[in-house]
């Protein structure tokens, strides 16, 4: 079980840390007794923290500096005991210990009371889901062993956990440096015959793997070892919940692809039938998909994930510099990692005090409850669903600078379209003839390619050249006019008056686009202008990887970064012939 | 007893997985260390779990040419059998100039520095020599024009010594290929350092969590190839670490196969004593290993 000790700086958590060690007699033969001559040889007093704080570096500057990790017995089970360190400037080691942590120790110095570390670790213990807490009350030499002390103390701290929502199964009077309380009673504090800090420990659950939650399982990559000789296509990645059989139905999000579990793949072990949670796994599918590292696979017959660009979070700030709305970040979550910038700071919450202030960026150690807003929709879960898929960092300039939990996912402009999408591909009915086996068929990858431009621009020409050059070569190509659209399937819309539906509209040409995607054909299309929020559209309900956007003329007029722009100037069969090189990168068609 | 530590060992496997797959999808010139010792063996062997028999980047072994013998016959077995991507390399300059402690020119800690740290740091930027095993040929072959590695996957655990313990899972070093231990980015719950700037590198270090005693097991349970200079072959003695043959030196133990060792390191003589005790430059250097490792040192 993996133990975090938390607390205010010097309020004495190695001291404790290594006396557990050596009266569990933990310790390897010889290590103490090098601690031991090192510090008589540097003319120092011996301590137990010394027996974690193993570098130089640290004892020159007589704080734990990072969250050492340090194995040890009880007659119960193994442990790894963290020593997250309290001192402020080092709060991330504090995170990296207790992000690991099943239960944590927090620690507060009697004579000192509770401090602003002591607080903000409590806050980020709840924040970082931990629910096994127990408190140390600890120096109760330096008060007398005093009951009074200890239980003002207690209610003090009680009171800031309160109002979190938090109840400590422990609160315990111990002395680090002369052993009370921490593997047997002492008799100084003979008013406490409750629990010792070891009695607490063994108390504490080992965390069950969630596995009757929902199934979720952030796709790390999709293998294909073909140069090893290897045909299998894996999806690989670690259950973080639930369980997955042989035969279920798979939905990936936020593409909301389907598909079933064909089987489960290993080395050297046998095959297994069915996953749960906390596996690294991979499994292979009964009908090809296109899907990416990023993804969270779910159960069609589960609740599924959250699919949404914009996200109430609560989360903490570890970077020098602030958190600022005007600049961009990336966000991990899972496996995905997308760019995304503040929307709004609803509150700043003041750790050291616990009192909220409106701020309009979120400082050094701030914790702060804020709207992210994503450039793409990403799956996610809530935190008080599934713990493991609302978790998130934020990184910038290459770190880690904060991390948190998604409280809500908020609407975005696509999120009715994503519901259609979604439930399309539940009840889609798929073909005899797949569309991996028609791409082998065709030898063309099937897509939508947009040619797009200024009013002026001469799109139609350029989009009918390439459908006779693609037919020429033997592709299997449609050019689709918008006008043919517009009157034939669109004719029940009525587009010339102040309820014209753009949205409706592109939604109808996507999903046309999407049948003759499925049916393995390249289509050609023609828009005036399209911009970010069209293409957004398009793409989720055909998927990114399936649209190819041409702009035609030396300038782009709306907010879209094109695949490839041509210039109305050149001659139409040189753009024509640039734009079949394109196609040939992009895997749709193959070099002859 | 038993059922919970299988569990445990699955447990320590699933999260290694986990690891090197992030650092397979994260890093571009990905690579791995070999010393051929039980530790990166195991890992090794997590490749072929994570990659499904695959070990889809290089290997990389740095030759102090004073490692036992049977250490670099073993290899080249491996290597073969599993067609591993290996590469090799040295620092040539330093063995040529005999600037070694078994030439008596330096003691032990500046020579693990010229040896192992500095030929290291050649061969993870590229500016060292480095020999990739050609297959079809069978046989080492000069690299030409080689790229810095990215993300080195590494096989340290954190209950090896002090500053081990200290490591992440992903640990960004410089560009000059050392260690800020006070600067090292916090880690969320599973989401790592991935991101870096051009010219520095991510050491990865998914045995972080195991123990010595969870590595035999390991080998163990998953019957893993191993060299055998780790067993008594009826001499009454074994290594325990495995390292360069002028440092490192046999102990005194029966054990001739992994049940043995295991059942030692709970019950016998060795429950107790530090794994590399048998490791003569650790004594010579107060910190534990710390000053060679902050210059980049495994």
């Amino acid at each position: 079980m993996n133990i975090v000790f938390v607390g205010h700086v010097d309020h004495g958590k190695s001291t404790v840390v290594g006396r557990l060690l050596a009266e569990t007699g933990s310790l390897p033969d010889g290590k103490l007794e090098q601690i031991q001559a090192r510090c008589e040889r540097e003319s120092q007093p011996f301590e137990y923290a010394y027996l974690i704080d193993a570098l130089k570096e640290e004892q020159a500057q007589s704080i734990t500096i990072d969250a050492a990790r340090v194995f040890f017995h009880s007659n119960k089970r193994h442990y790894i005991i963290i020593d997250a360190p309290g001192h402020i400037e080092f709060i991330k080691n504090m995170v990296t210990g207790a992000s690991r942590a099943e239960a944590a120790v927090l620690v507060i110095d009697a004579k000192e009371g509770v401090q602003e570390n002591s607080r903000r670790h409590g806050y980020l213990l709840w924040m970082l889901g931990i629910r096994q807490i127990v408190v140390l009350i600890n120096k109760m030499d330096l008060v007398d062993f005093d009951e009074g002390v200890f239980n003002n103390v207690v209610a003090d701290y009680q009171q800031f956990l309160d109002e979190l929502g938090i109840k400590p199964m422990f609160y315990i009077p111990v002395s680090g440096m002369q052993g009370a309380n921490i593997a047997v009673h002492n008799e100084d504090t003979a008013w406490y015959q409750a629990e010792t800090l070891l009695d607490a420990l063994d108390s504490f659950q080992k965390a069950s793997p969630p596995v009757d939650l929902p199934f979720r399982m952030p796709v790390q990559d999709i293998y294909k070892f073909t140069q090893y000789g290897d045909s299998r296509r894996i999806v690989a990645g670690s259950v973080s919940s639930g369980k997955l059989a042989i035969g279920d139905r798979v939905i990936f999000y936020p593409s909301g692809k389907v598909s079933t579990v064909n089987s489960f793949e290993a080395y050297a072990a046998e095959q297994p039938g069915e996953v749960i949670s906390g596996s690294a796994t991979g499994f292979t599918l009964t009908k090809q998909i296109y899907i990416q590292r990023g993804e969270i696979a779910s159960k069609v017959d589960e609740p599924p994930p959250y699919v949404s660009k914009r996200l109430r979070v609560s989360l903490v700030w570890l970077g020098q510099k602030p958190m600022v709305p005007q600049k961009q970040y990336h966000l991990k979550l899972g496996t995905a990692k997308i760019r995304c910038t503040i929307e709004h700071i609803d509150k700043i919450i003041d750790a050291s005090d616990y009192s909220s202030t409106e701020k309009d960026r979120i400082e050094h150690h701030d914790v702060a409850q804020c709207v992210l807003l994503l450039h793409a929709p990403i799956a996610c879960d809530l935190s008080e669903s599934l713990a493991d898929t609302s978790r998130f960092v934020i990184v910038d300039d290459y770190e880690i600078r904060g991390g948190g939990i998604v409280l809500e996912a908020l609407p975005d402009e696509g999120s009715q379209i994503r519901e259609a999408v979604f439930l399309r591909e539940r009840k889609w009915i798929d073909s005899a003839v797949s569309m991996y086996q028609r791409s082998e068929r065709y030898n063309q990858r099937s897509c939508l390619i947009i040619v797009t431009g200024t009013e002026e621009s001469r799109r139609k020409e350029v989009a009918h050249q390439l459908e006779k050059s693609l037919f020429q070569s033997g592709k299997f190509v449609y050019f689709l006019g918008i006008g043919s659209v517009i009157y034939g399937v669109d004719a029940d819309l009525k587009l010339f008056t102040a309820t014209d539906d753009p949205q409706e509209h592109m939604r109808r040409l996507a999903e046309i686009a999407h049948i003759f995607i499925d049916a393995g054909l390249i289509l050609i299309v023609t828009a005036r202008e399209i911009d970010q929020a069209d293409l957004n559209l398009i793409r989720s309900s055909i998927g990114n990887e399936r649209v190819e956007v041409v702009w035609n003329g030396s300038r782009v007029t709306t907010d879209i970064n094109p695949d490839f722009q041509i210039d109305d100037d050149d001659d139409l069969n040189t753009s024509v012939t640039s734009i079949k090189g394109l196609l040939m990168e992009h895997g749709v068609i193959f070099a002859p | 007893m038993t059922g919970n530590h299988m569990d445990h060992l699955q447990e320590l496997e699933n999260i290694s997985v986990y690891i090197f797959r992030e650092a397979y999808a994260n890093f571009k010139n990905l690579g791995m260390l070999w010393s051929m010792g039980k530790d990166s063996t195991v890992l090794l062997w997590l490749a072929r779990k994570a990659f499904y028999g695959h070990v889809p980047f290089p290997l990389i072994h740095i030759d102090t040419h004073f490692k036992i013998p049977e250490m670099i016959e073993y290899r080249d077995r491996i290597v073969r059998e599993w067609k591993i991507n290996m590469v090799v390399g040295s620092n040539e300059q330093a063995l040529e100039s005999k600037q070694t402690f078994p030439d008596g020119a330096i003691d032990r800690i500046s020579c693990c520095q010229l040896l192992k740290t500095e030929a290291l740091r050649g061969v993870l930027t590229g500016d060292g020599v480095r020999y990739r095993f050609n297959h079809a040929l069978g046989e080492y072959q000069r690299e030409e024009n080689p790229e810095p590695f990215t993300g080195v996957i590494v096989g340290a655990r954190a209950d090896e010594e002090g500053s081990r313990s200290k490591e992440r899972y992903f640990s960004p070093r410089d560009r000059q290929n050392e260690w800020h231990i006070a600067e090292q980015p916090p880690e969320f719950w599973n989401q790592y350092k991935t991101d870096f700037a051009t010219g520095t590198n991510v050491r990865i270090h998914p045995l972080l969590d195991w123990t010595e005693i969870n590595i035999w097991e390991y080998i163990e349970r998953e019957k893993i190839p191993t060299v055998s200079l780790y067993y008594n072959q009826g001499e009454g003695t074994r290594y325990r670490s495995l390292g360069c043959y002028p440092c490192t030196f046999p102990v005194k133990s029966e054990a001739r196969n992994v049940r043995e060792i295991i059942e030692e390191l709970k019950t016998g003589r060795f429950s107790k004593i530090a794994e590399r005790e048998g490791r003569a430059q650790d004594k010579e250097d107060g910190g534990g290993l710390e000053s060679l490792r902050r210059e980049g040192y495994m």
